[in-house]
Parts: C-alpha cells; sequence; structure tokens
C-alpha cells in the first residue's frame, strides 16, 4: 500500500516507522531538516514541501496514493490536505486533529472535509488514560463488540494473592480466557500450567464484569468502581477530556491546573469536576487538599519532567496509582520503572488507531500490546475464515502458536471458548496475536 | 454627540404608546355600552389619551433612543399609562354633564389618590385595592372590566406589547424590554425583537383565551355556577398577569373547588418563563421540565405548600379565636376550622392556592387567609419575597435570582474549605458571569433595603394619621405592593382594601408598585443627578 504521510513531526514519524516495514511510505514536510532526517534514518520516500498545495501532493505520487494520513500540528492544515486531496484522488484519507470539535461535525457527517478517518489525539489519549481508572493493577484496558468484551493487560503487584499460583489456580471467571503473559521481554502464550509471578504483566480477554473480577482477585487492597477519587493534574486538553469522561462515567475527578484565566474556562465547561487553581508541585496544597488520599492521579501537565515529579510526589503523599502522559515514547519505559504505574503516550495510542487502517483483511478493532509485542483484534468471521463452522482445537492447530481465542460474540450474547466451541460465520472473536505472526495469520481469519 | 439625555426622545415615544391606549380602552366602552352603563369614562379617557399622547409625540419628530433614553422612556411610558388609566375611575366616580349619572356617586375613587393607586396597582398587576365595595352592582361592568383589561394590559408588559407593535421600536427594542424587566437579561428568541415580543404576547394571549374557554367550560359543565361569561373574562385577564383584581369581593372564594384547581396551574404558568412555552411550542418541549429556574420555581411552591398543607391538616395554622379588627367573624372562623382540619383534599388545595397566588404574585384568595394561625401567616409572607420566573408576569425578587444566591453560597462554603477551587455559578447548563452574580446581590440588597425603609415609613405614617396598624400588617403592605402581589394581612388582608391607608401613605405606595414592576433600578437610575449629569 502506497501510503504519504504529511507532517514529519513527531506523530508523522511514528506512523511512518510504524508502517515503514510493510507499506511504501512517503513523507511530505515543509522543514527541510527533518526531511532530510528522515530520509536517513528510516527507509521511506520524502518530500519537502506544503502538504496544502495541490503540487506537493502531486509530487508525493497523491494519485497513485491509497491513503493519505494528515499529521501536521496544525489542525486546519490537516483538513485542507485532506480535502485537497480528496479532490484530485481517491485515496483514504486520515487527518489527526486535537479540536474535538472537529471530530464532532465529522462524526454527525462522514461525508464533511473529505476526510474517511479522523483521529484525535488528545481524545485518544484521554480515552485510554480513564479505560484504566476503575480496574485496579490494569495497565491498558480496551474494549471490543461494543463494549462486551473487554482486553486488559494487568502486572502482578507485589503480594497479590495470585503470586506463584498456576493459571489454572488463579483463574476464577468462567468468561476469562488468560490470553498470555509477558515477563521482561519474554512473551509467553498462558497456558493452565503456566506460573504467575510477581511483576509478571498478565493479558486477559474476557467479559467486563469478569474482567473487573480478576482486578480484584490479584489486587484486593485496591478499591475498584466509581468511589474511585480521581485527581487530574494540569488542564491540557487531555486533562480536560480525562476529566470530561470521567465525570460522564460518574466520577466526581479534581483537576488541578495553575493558570487562572484556563482553570476558570476548565471550571465553566466541567460541570462534574472540581477545578483548583494552584500549583501542583505545591506541597503544602496537595497536603491540604487530601491529594494523598486520592486513589489515582493523572499527570497531564505539558512536559514530561513535571509529569514525573508530580507523579513520584503523589505516590510519596500516599496515592496509590499513578497515570503519566508521556510526549516523549523513548520515556515511556524508564518513567514506568522508576515509579509511574501507566505512562500513557498520545503518539502510541495515535499510532494504534492508524494501524486499524493499514491492517489486511476484516480487523474491526485492535489494540496493540507493549507498543508492538502483541496484538489484539477483534474480527467478524465469514464464510472463508480459518475459524469458520470449526471447533477451536482444529482450526487452532492449522495456526502457528502465539494464537490465542480470547473470546467470541453472537449477537448480544458472550460465548467463552473452548476447545470445542464451533464458531459460527458472523461471530465477533477478539482474538490474542503474538507480532511476529500477525501479518501471516491475520489474512486466514 | 449627544452626551445630555435626549429626554425628548424618550417622551415623544411615551406619547406613541399612549396613543395607543385608546384601542383597549373600546373593549370596557363596548362592555358597558351592553349593559346599558355610562360609556363617558372610557369615551373622555380614549380623547384624553389620543390628545396627549399625540401631544408628546410632536416633541421629537424622530426620536433616537440609547440606554439612558431607554430608562427615561420605560419609567415615564408606566407613570403616564397609570395616570391617563385612573382617568375613568374619577369620571365614572364623579359623572359628567349631559351624560348617564354616575353609577356610584359615593365611590371611594372619587379620590384622585385612590383613581391612581387602583390605576397604577391594576398596570403593575399588583391587585391592591382601594375600592370601598367590589361589586359589579356598585361600580358597573365596564368600569370594573377596565380594572381587569389595565391588569392584563401591564402583564406581559406595556413595552413589550410596544415593541411588537410598534415599528419605530425595532432598533432600541431589545434595551427597552430588558429595561421593563430587567431580570438576568432578556433571551432573544427570534432574530427580531418585535416578532419575540410577539412571541411572547401570542403565548400570553393563547393562555389567557385557553383559560377564559376553561372556566366557562366549567360553568357549562355545571360545576361553577357562578362563573358567568363576565366573571370568566375578568379572571381570564387577571390571572395571567398574575394579577389578582377579582370583581367579587370574596375573590376566588366565591367560586366552586372545580374552579379553584383549574385556576392554580393557570398561576404557575403565569409565573414561568414565557420563552420557555416558546421554546415548548417550537418544537424543543424539554426544555420547560429540563429548566434549573423551572424546576426550583415548581420545587420551591410543591415544599411550601406541603408545609401549609400539614399545617392547615392539623389544625396549628389556623386561627383560634377571631382578633378585635378582623374582616371576618367567628361563624366565618369555626367554618374555616371544620372545612380544613383533617380534610386533605381542601387543606391541600387552600394550602396550593394561597402559595400559588403569593409565590406567582397573582394575589387571588381561595380562602380569608388571615383567619390562618401566625405559622401558615409567615410562609405565606416568606412566599411574597420568592416571586416568579424571570420572563414571566410575576413580580417580586424573582425565583432565579434567588437560585444564583442559594448556589452562589453553597459556592462560598466551598471555597472558603477549598481556597483554591474555581466554581462559577452554574445555572442550568450555564454559567452565571460573576458581574451577573453581582448585579443580582445588589438588587436584592437594595428590594430589601427599600422593604424594610418603605416598612418603617408605612408604619411611622399609619401613626401620625391614627391608624392601628401591626407590623405584619405593615411589612405584608409594602411586600404587597412593592412585590407587586397585592393582599396582605390583616387591614389588607385578601378580603379588605388599602382605602384605610392616608393619601401620603397611598401615593408613596403608588411609588412602590412603579419600583416594584421596573424592578426598581430604572426607576432609580432615572433619578440620579449622574444621570442627567452632561
Amino acid at each position: 500500500m502506497r501510503v504519504i504521510i504529511v507532517g514529519a513531526g513527531q506523530v508523522g514519524s511514528s506512523i511512518a516507522a510504524d508502517l515503514a516495514g510493510t507499506h511504501d511510505i512517503v513523507v511530505v514536510d515543509r522543514d527541510g531538516d527533518r526531511v532530510e532526517d528522515l530520509t536517513y534514518s528510516l527507509d521511506v520516500l520524502t518530500v519537502q514541501g506544503d502538504g496544502t498545495s495541490l503540487s506537493t501532493l502531486e509530487e508525493a505520487g497523491v494519485d497513485e496514493a491509497d491513503m493519505v494520513i494528515a499529521s501536521t500540528d496544525d489542525d486546519e492544515t490537516n483538513i485542507v490536505i485532506c480535502s485537497t486531496t480528496r479532490a484530485v484522488s481517491d485515496a483514504f484519507t486520515v487527518a489527526r486533529v486535537k479540536n474535538t470539535e472537529y471530530l464532532r461535525t465529522w462524526e454527525r457527517s462522514e461525508r464533511a472535509f473529505g476526510i474517511d478517518f479522523i483521529v484525535c489525539t488528545n481524545l485518544l489519549a484521554a480515552e485510554s488514560i480513564v479505560r484504566v481508572v476503575g480496574i485496579p493493577a490494569a495497565r491498558d484496558v480496551d474494549s471490543f463488540a461494543g463494549g462486551s468484551v473487554q482486553m486488559a493487560e494487568f502486572e502482578i503487584p507485589p503480594g497479590s494473592p495470585v503470586t506463584d499460583q498456576t493459571v489454572a489456580e488463579a483463574d476464577r471467571f468462567e468468561e476469562l480466557t488468560f490470553a498470555a503473559i509477558l515477563r521482561d521481554d519474554d512473551l509467553e502464550i498462558a497456558r493452565g500450567d503456566s506460573v504467575l509471578h510477581e511483576r509478571d504483566r498478565v493479558v486477559v480477554i474476557g467479559d467486563p464484569d469478569a474482567v473487573r473480577g480478576f482486578a480484584t482477585t490479584i489486587a484486593p487492597d485496591e478499591p475498584p468502581g466509581t468511589a474511585e477519587e480521581v485527581v487530574i493534574v494540569g488542564g491540557s486538553e487531555i486533562g480536560y477530556h480525562v476529566a470530561r469522561l470521567l465525570g460522564d462515567r460518574g466520577f466526581k475527578p479534581r483537576l488541578i491546573e495553575q493558570d487562572a484565566e484556563r482553570a476558570r474556562q476548565l471550571a465553566e465547561d466541567l460541570p462534574n469536576a472540581i477545578v483548583m487553581e494552584s500549583d501542583a508541585t505545591d506541597i503544602d496544597f496537595l497536603e491540604r487538599e487530601h491529594v494523598g488520599d486520592a486513589d489515582f492521579v493523572v499527570a497531564a501537565l505539558d512536559s514530561d519532567e513535571k509529569n514525573l515529579l508530580v507523579s513520584l510526589l503523589a505516590r510519596r503523599l500516599g496515592v496509590d496509582r499513578t497515570v503519566a502522559v508521556i510526549d516523549t515514547s523513548e520515556y515511556v519505559e524508564l518513567f514506568e520503572a522508576v515509579g509511574v504505574d501507566v505512562g500513557v503516550n498520545p503518539r502510541e495510542v495515535v499510532a494504534e488507531e492508524i494501524t486499524r487502517f493499514t491492517r489486511e483483511g476484516g480487523a474491526e478493532n485492535v489494540a496493540i500490546i507493549e507498543s508492538d509485542r502483541a496484538e489484539v483484534l477483534e474480527i467478524e468471521v465469514d464464510t472463508e475464515s480459518i475459524l469458520a463452522n470449526r471447533p477451536i482445537h482444529e482450526s487452532v492447530s492449522d495456526l502457528p502458536t502465539g494464537v490465542v481465542i480470547g473470546a467470541i460474540t453472537r449477537g448480544e450474547s458472550f460465548i467463552t471458548p473452548r476447545g470445542d466451541t464451533v464458531i459460527q460465520p458472523g461471530d465477533h472473536v477478539v482474538v490474542f496475536l503474538d507480532a511476529c505472526i500477525v501479518d501471516d495469520v491475520t489474512p486466514k481469519l | 454627540m449627544a452626551i445630555r439625555v435626549d429626554y425628548r426622545a424618550s417622551l415623544s415615544l411615551v406619547g406613541s404608546v399612549l396613543k395607543y391606549l385608546a384601542v383597549p380602552l373600546a373593549l370596557p366602552l363596548v362592555v358597558a355600552l351592553a349593559y346599558g352603563e355610562s360609556v363617558a369614562p372610557f369615551l373622555v379617557t380614549m380623547l384624553v389619551t389620543v390628545a396627549v399622547g399625540g401631544g408628546l409625540e410632536r416633541l421629537r419628530p424622530d426620536p433616537d433612543i440609547g440606554a439612558r433614553e431607554g430608562f427615561l422612556m420605560v419609567a415615564a411610558t408606566w407613570l403616564a399609562v397609570s395616570l391617563i388609566g385612573a382617568l375613568p375611575y374619577l369620571i365614572e366616580a364623579y359623572g359628567l354633564p349631559g351624560f348617564v349619572p354616575a353609577s356610584a356617586p359615593e365611590s371611594t375613587l372619587r379620590h384622585p389618590p385612590n383613581a391612581l393607586f387602583e390605576s397604577m396597582s391594576g398596570f403593575t398587576t399588583t391587585g391592591a385595592t382601594v375600592l370601598g365595595e367590589i361589586s359589579l352592582d356598585a361600580h358597573g361592568h365596564g368600569i370594573m372590566l377596565w380594572r381587569q383589561l389595565t391588569q392584563w394590559l401591564g402583564g406581559m408588559g406595556i413595552v413589550v406589547l410596544a415593541v411588537a407593535i410598534l415599528p419605530e421600536l425595532s432598533v432600541g427594542g431589545a434595551q427597552l424590554m430588558d429595561a421593563e424587566a430587567p431580570g438576568p437579561g432578556i433571551e432573544k428568541l427570534t432574530p427580531r425583537i418585535a416578532e419575540t415580543a410577539r412571541a411572547l404576547w401570542g403565548a400570553y394571549l393563547g393562555f389567557t383565551v385557553l383559560e377564559i374557554v376553561l372556566l366557562y367550560g366549567l360553568h357549562l359543565a355545571g360545576m361553577a355556577p357562578a362563573m358567568d361569561v363576565y366573571n370568566a373574562v375578568a379572571h381570564g385577564l387577571t390571572t395571567m398577569p398574575t394579577g389578582g383584581f377579582s370583581p367579587e369581593a370574596r375573590s376566588i372564594e366565591a367560586f366552586s373547588a372545580a374552579v379553584q384547581w383549574l385556576i392554580i396551574p393557570f398561576m404557575i404558568a403565569a409565573g414561568t418563563n414565557f420563552a420557555l412555552f416558546w421554546h415548548a411550542l417550537t418544537g424543543d418541549p424539554k426544555r420547560l421540565p429540563g429548566d434549573s429556574e423551572f424546576r426550583f420555581y415548581v420545587g420551591a411552591m410543591a415544599v411550601l405548600t406541603g408545609l401549609v398543607a400539614a399545617f392547615l391538616f392539623v389544625g396549628n395554622g389556623i386561627a383560634t379565636f377571631v382578633p378585635p379588627g378582623a374582616t371576618y367573624d367567628s361563624a366565618y372562623l369555626s367554618g374555616v376550622r371544620a372545612t380544613l382540619i383533617g380534610n386533605v383534599e381542601p387543606a391541600l388545595r387552600h394550602a396550593a392556592f394561597q402559595i400559588v397566588s403569593l409565590v406567582t404574585t397573582t394575589g387571588y384568595a381561595s380562602i380569608d387567609f388571615n383567619a390562618w394561625g401566625p405559622s401558615a401567616q409567615y410562609l405565606l409572607l416568606f412566599a411574597m419575597f420568592v416571586g416568579g420566573s424571570a420572563g414571566s408576569t410575576g413580580g417580586g425578587i424573582k425565583v432565579v435570582r434567588w437560585y444564583v444566591i442559594l448556589k452562589s453560597i453553597r459556592r462560598e462554603l466551598f471555597t472558603t474549605a477549598h481556597p483554591e477551587a474555581v466554581r462559577p455559578v452554574r445555572l442550568g447548563g450555564r454559567t452565571v458571569d460573576e458581574r451577573a452574580i453581582r448585579g443580582i446581590y445588589a438588587f436584592t440588597v437594595l428590594y430589601l433595603v427599600l422593604f424594610f425603609v418603605a416598612t418603617g415609613l408605612i408604619f411611622l405614617d399609619a401613626g401620625r394619621v391614627g391608624l392601628s396598624l401591626s407590623v405584619l400588617e405593615a411589612m405584608s403592605a409594602v411586600a404587597a405592593t412593592l412585590g407587586n402581589v397585592g393582599p396582605g394581612f390583616g387591614l389588607v388582608g385578601p378580603m379588605g382594601s388599602y382605602l384605610d391607608f392616608s393619601p401620603e401613605s397611598k401615593v408613596f405606595m403608588v411609588a412602590l408598585m412603579w419600583l416594584g414592576r421596573l424592578e426598581i433600578l430604572p426607576v432609580l437610575v432615572c433619578l440620579t443627578p449622574e444621570y442627567w449629569r452632561q
């Protein structure tokens, strides 16, 4: 597939790096230095020029392109790029925007702006943060099949009741499937006799209640559900959306913002949140407001370092869990090693979203585990599928190892996959795939 | 650049409005003709209003009004229509040579302060009366209809009506409507202000007609023997403006329980923001039940009704003896006690009727609540201060102000504990501007200060002329005139009148009604030297 990416900033470059291995990528940017850098660091074609101009797009080969991704920093520019593309080519257009108003307009009429798919960075990042709230010990949570199936990645906390138990012992839930265990750099497909160790990360797929129940099993000390007290530090767009989404879910989050005018604006826009105007690194303030008693602190300031500082401070004051927005993807692992429980990189989230469109076959929803170590796909089974009309143990034996059928939904009902379960065409199946077999297995499903 | 107030422009517009007052005067004229009564009061007044209006109009042929001229125009309009509106009362009371002699030569309206009081009370929809005897026999159908008609004209607002009708007011119209009923700003329903004004008047007219039809329908159905056509029209004309001038001396007590129940929802509607009805009729019916002011308004009435009904039901909300000077006798009192104590429906009906009537500032009574005990009466006094909704025909401090004040107090309590918290005060989904909150506090304090000062003055003046007046009576008289409610307690109770006050007190109360109808500020602004300074 020929993909043109306009805008070689952090997001554009990251998408280019993700896709370069499997697709023909053309990167367009106005900045000559960036273009130059990319030419050498990635196996992509680069064009220097203004992506909103037709001549530049034509130079990049827009008429033969299958997809154009507009990922510059400026919403309006991205929209113009998609409109321009639509005027001269049939390429699938993807635009990255920050302003959710554009997303709303587009959702109302999918013809708007000539955009085929909108990726709202701030909103996606906020959604991935919010999914983690309310599920103890979760590092990543994704919903499938319209919310009736959840995939969650948990880290087994120290002293957990399931430590050193086998999967068979730990699995007390009918509607839950263990997919894999991630240990350092290894990925182990879960079997009944696999043993769970402290600090292992386990990927489970199942009914949301079972996922929540499992979370409580591995971390019984952390209170689940909406009783959780959430403090959001930083009224950035991400902070705003986290507060808004939590508010919609019945939480009453507190949002701390230093700038008076922004705080005022947020207070007006967020009826379900309590907005406080203060410096979040002011210890007196944090103590006075009992931030240490919070169950969850989301650090969404505009600097990675400040977010780390806030997270460490929060841990020190006694907060159970911290989530930090980390813009620099290289820092994610480091920050998670020194005290941030969950690091969310907005660009990684965007990359996941873009991946949906580059995937061959009928994947409807994709979650990427640990950057790129595994994927969870939702597919609708058709008659061509290797899974159709046969028991799971038969079809799995025809597939390489590293595939786990996590959940099946048929109409409204949830079906727990067992070896003898027969999958029917029309079923939605959530499948866990080891990254190294994704390209091999996906077309067969 | 005209820095000085262009009072000629203001008065010229007052003239335009005044001139058209001749049109509604035709209605009582026709009624007087039909009943064979003197048409002189209306005919003469028509000539006077056209002459005075036309004359004022000539002050400035092409009036151009700004914000300052707007205040003067609105304040002067209300004063002018009240002065002209007093003429039919005076003429009827005196009679004119060459015409049929007046039906009531002994009428209390012979005295100009009384006639002015009655007229201002009508136009401001207060409903306080100085009539010595309220009856169609003593005053004639024409003049009684004029009383009701002044309320109907004043209800939705004379200036709003003028904006709806007079093309020359299309430009400054929003300002004028804002000055007439400031509240927290008017809501433009349509791009053109004249259309908004027409929409409001249309809803108002629609409700009035509906109520008249239903009231008369009850009569036809045999459920309201006393509700003949004249009464149906009269009560339709005085419910929707939250006026309360009933042609019956016993107010709504003269009618059946069915009539009382029917009038309650119409009073509630009259005290509701008419913009919400407009939305409901133009395809957004959810706005009405979802509106936070409306919910607060209905909730406040429900709570007060529940309390009063409980007091009445157990009997400790009803007086146990007839105090000296009461407007009711012991037979009436024992009748009231027998009706209310232990009976759910009458207790609930009378509690709801009085509470709704006083909260909305209508001022009708389904029972003589003078015969109630202090526990219920203080709740009624409290109800007078609640007032109707913004954008309704109700007077008083208005529900929305209390709602904002309560919310901002809650905010203060919260920010005391959490000094860094940023909490806007919300009204429904919208944030209330901090300046608007300050304005609401200023208005409410001003209103209460005016209330206490005026109570003191009325009390002193009563002492001067040897009128025995309790503090509660004085307070209720001021609350009822300033809030455009109408009846108070004791002397000025629902079956009593303001007749016994001195002429000075009455003129003072005329000013209170005027201030109350225009929500004080537009009148006060015109009285400050800064306003007139270059």
